[in-house]
């Protein structure tokens, strides 16, 4: 495959970070995904993409472990997190970052203490070495001087700003996001995709992005899986823009090119 | 012609080819009227064709089309032919929006149907039923990390216990101060009225104390506690669960029972034995304002009749009823947070059964205790 000899010629690391095997989610009787298999690279940005209801949030889900998978498995840096106990669990999480569809800050907590709270709690470090690192974190996100302000006084695209800063606040070595660009102005939203471009270039984080968003897709994804609802699986996988101009399933370039199914 | 007119004629012979007109407006107004107009001109003639003739039909709406498309389906149920006339392009372009597949495709989820007697007291018992096995699992858990905590006091985010002792118990104490010295006011007034008679009213403040320190003043307090803060608890968790902050929590690596439970349920167990102490003194109060001024007491008086009453273990047992009691109102609440799943509406049903559920474990404690007392003392 033309991606891979790219990502083989040295553009990127073919080691993987995470693994998933014969993933099969399911709620209750209904099965949204099967038998799904996939592997992240280390340094990467992937990108889920799917039409609306194909489970690709699902997906992200499961393979942080907030949702239990009905069969299979997913490693991440190693790690089984299907068979891993809490203290495990407990150190993987806190080397995994997450950007919630809702921001999911902590509303009762101004920023500054929704970004410092993984330091306070997770980290020895005095308050001295934790104020700087929660400022320069504001900084990087480009949320500087909003310390004090509560989650509520925000913009959307801040807010989302701000769930990245208390993302990567233990410098995590993966960074999930759902959804990042959703509800968000085009401007806002290239803003969202450079500070990606950036953290990744910068400092090497390996992104697992589910997005829908195409601008988004071609602008930072290295590689994508694509979902599809009547499939319950992954129906393309490789570098989004060779799948856009070479793609032999109908559904995956309708996509790609924004096309009506019918 | 105006939107909600319309006219319609039919020509041809009875029993052979059969057109109607329709002229004016087909809309969500007209409908109504038409469909049955239509219905027994058609039904006259019995039509062996039937062509609708478009060419005078001014307006149009989805409501017109349904219509339209309705006869034409009648049409082919009793197996007459069927024919459009000089439909333009406006109305073509209405009728193709409808989607006719629409009318026929049956739901992907069936229809909640109504359900008999029977069914319900079922459904009921299995819902009850699981409810008690979620409160039985999430008790277990939050005991393990009430022990862990207890253990690991610098675990506890200790800032967050003061917030909710503020919370629970300096917020809570004017309502329970009021409410406590009523009580005492009327259980005071009222067994004065009985005592009186026999010349017994020196029994009044012994009567109020060993009442509100043995049974009521750990209720009052417990009851208060469970409508404010039980019920916050409730609302709270329940909507950062909405929001995903509590996902948010379990993907940095927090437990959340520990981070949002416990803090609350310390705050409960230190604050509630205090809220019942100042429930006990106000009811004690308010008993004395009666005593001194109805019954002719003096405040000396009352004050040692209402302390010869109550013993040590009486006031010990009230406070580990009322620590007991703490754990459960808090837990509870706690509890039905984490149960919401769907949305507003969720939280608003943790609320109201954080309440309804704290106030049952309160009675029925309340009445296991009893029943154990009795075989101590």
């Amino acid at each position: 495959m033309i991606e891979m000899n790219k990502l083989e010629a040295g553009v990127l690391s073919t080691d993987p970070i995470i693994v998933v095997e014969n993933l099969t989610a399911r709620f209750g009787d209904d099965t949204i995904l099967e038998n799904v298999n996939f592997e992240v690279y280390r340094g990467e940005i992937f990108i889920i993409l799917g039409g609306s209801g194909c489970g690709k949030s699902t997906l992200l889900k499961h393979m942080i472990g907030l949702h239990e998978l009905a069969s299979g498995r997913v490693t991440i840096n190693g790690i089984d997190i299907t068979s891993a106990d809490d203290n495990e669990m407990g150190k993987l999480r806190r080397g995994m970052g997450m950007l919630f569809q809702s921001s999911a800050l902590f509303g009762s907590m101004t920023l500054y203490e929704n970004v410092a709270l993984p330091l306070m709690e997770f980290t020895r470090l005095p308050l001295k070495i934790i104020d700087p690192i929660v400022k320069t974190k504001l900084g990087m996100v480009g949320l500087s001087g909003y310390e004090n302000h509560l989650p509520s006084e925000l913009s959307g695209g801040m807010k989302k700003r701000a769930g990245i800063a208390r993302a990567i606040a233990l410098d995590p070595t993966v960074l999930f996001f759902d959804e990042p660009s959703a509800g968000l102005d085009p401007v806002t939203s290239a803003e969202l995709d450079m500070l990606i471009r950036n953290l990744n270039k910068g400092i090497g984080t390996t992104m697992v992005i589910v997005t829908h968003e195409l601008e988004s897709i071609f602008n930072v994804a290295h590689r994508i899986i694509m979902l599809d609802k009547s499939k319950k699986g992954i129906i393309a996988e490789g570098d989004p823009r060779e799948l856009k101009e070479h793609s032999e399933n109908p559904r995956v370039t309708n996509f790609f090119n924004r096309k009506a199914t019918h | 012609m105006p939107h909600d007119q319309y006219a319609l004629s039919v020509t041809g012979e009875k029993g052979g080819n059969i057109t109607l007109s329709i002229s004016g407006s087909a809309s969500l107004d007209t409908i109504s009227l038409m469909l049955p107009e239509i219905k027994t001109l058609l039904e006259e003639k019995h039509p062996s064709k039937l062509t609708t003739d478009l060419g005078s039909v001014e307006y149009l709406d989805s409501a017109g089309a349904l219509l339209l498309i309705q006869l034409e389906n009648e049409a082919k149920r009793k197996s007459v032919p069927f024919a459009y006339l000089n439909m333009s392009d406006k109305v073509k372009g209405i009728m193709t929006l409808l989607d006719r597949d629409a009318l026929s495709t049956s739901p992907i989820i069936p229809e909640k149907r109504t359900t008999g007697f029977f069914e319900r007291i079922g459904e009921a018992s299995i819902g009850f039923y699981d409810d008690i096995i979620e409160v039985i699992a999430f008790g277990g858990e939050l005991t393990l990390e009430i022990i862990y905590s207890l253990f690991h006091l610098r675990s506890v985010r200790w800032t967050d216990v003061i917030v909710y002792m503020k919370k629970v118990g300096v917020d809570g104490l004017p309502i329970v101060g009021l409410i406590t010295f009523l009580l005492g006011l009327i259980l005071a007034f009222m067994s004065s009225l009985q005592l009186k008679q026999f010349g017994a009213n020196i029994y009044v403040p012994s009567l109020l104390s060993l009442a509100m320190v043995r049974e009521l003043g750990p209720i009052m307090a417990a009851i208060l506690v469970a409508g404010r803060s039980g019920s916050a608890f409730a609302a709270e968790i329940g909507t950062m669960k909405v929001n995903e902050e509590v996902d948010a929590l379990i993907t940095m690596g927090f437990n959340p029972i520990r981070f949002l439970a416990i803090p609350k349920i310390f705050a409960a167990i230190m604050v509630v034995p205090l809220l019942t102490l100042f429930a006990d003194l106000f009811a004690i109060i308010g008993g004395l304002v009666i005593g001194v001024f109805f019954l002719d007491l003096t405040v000396y008086t009352y004050v040692q009749q209402s302390i010869k009453a109550i013993t040590i273990f009486n006031i010990v047992t009230s406070m580990i009823k009322s620590v007991v009691l703490a754990i459960l109102i808090a837990g509870i609440g706690c509890q039905r947070g984490f149960m919401v799943r769907g949305g507003a509406q969720d939280v608003g049903n943790a609320t109201t059964s954080a309440v309804v559920a704290a106030l049952f474990l309160i009675i029925a404690v309340d009445s296991i205790f009893a029943v154990l007392l009795s075989y101590i003392e």
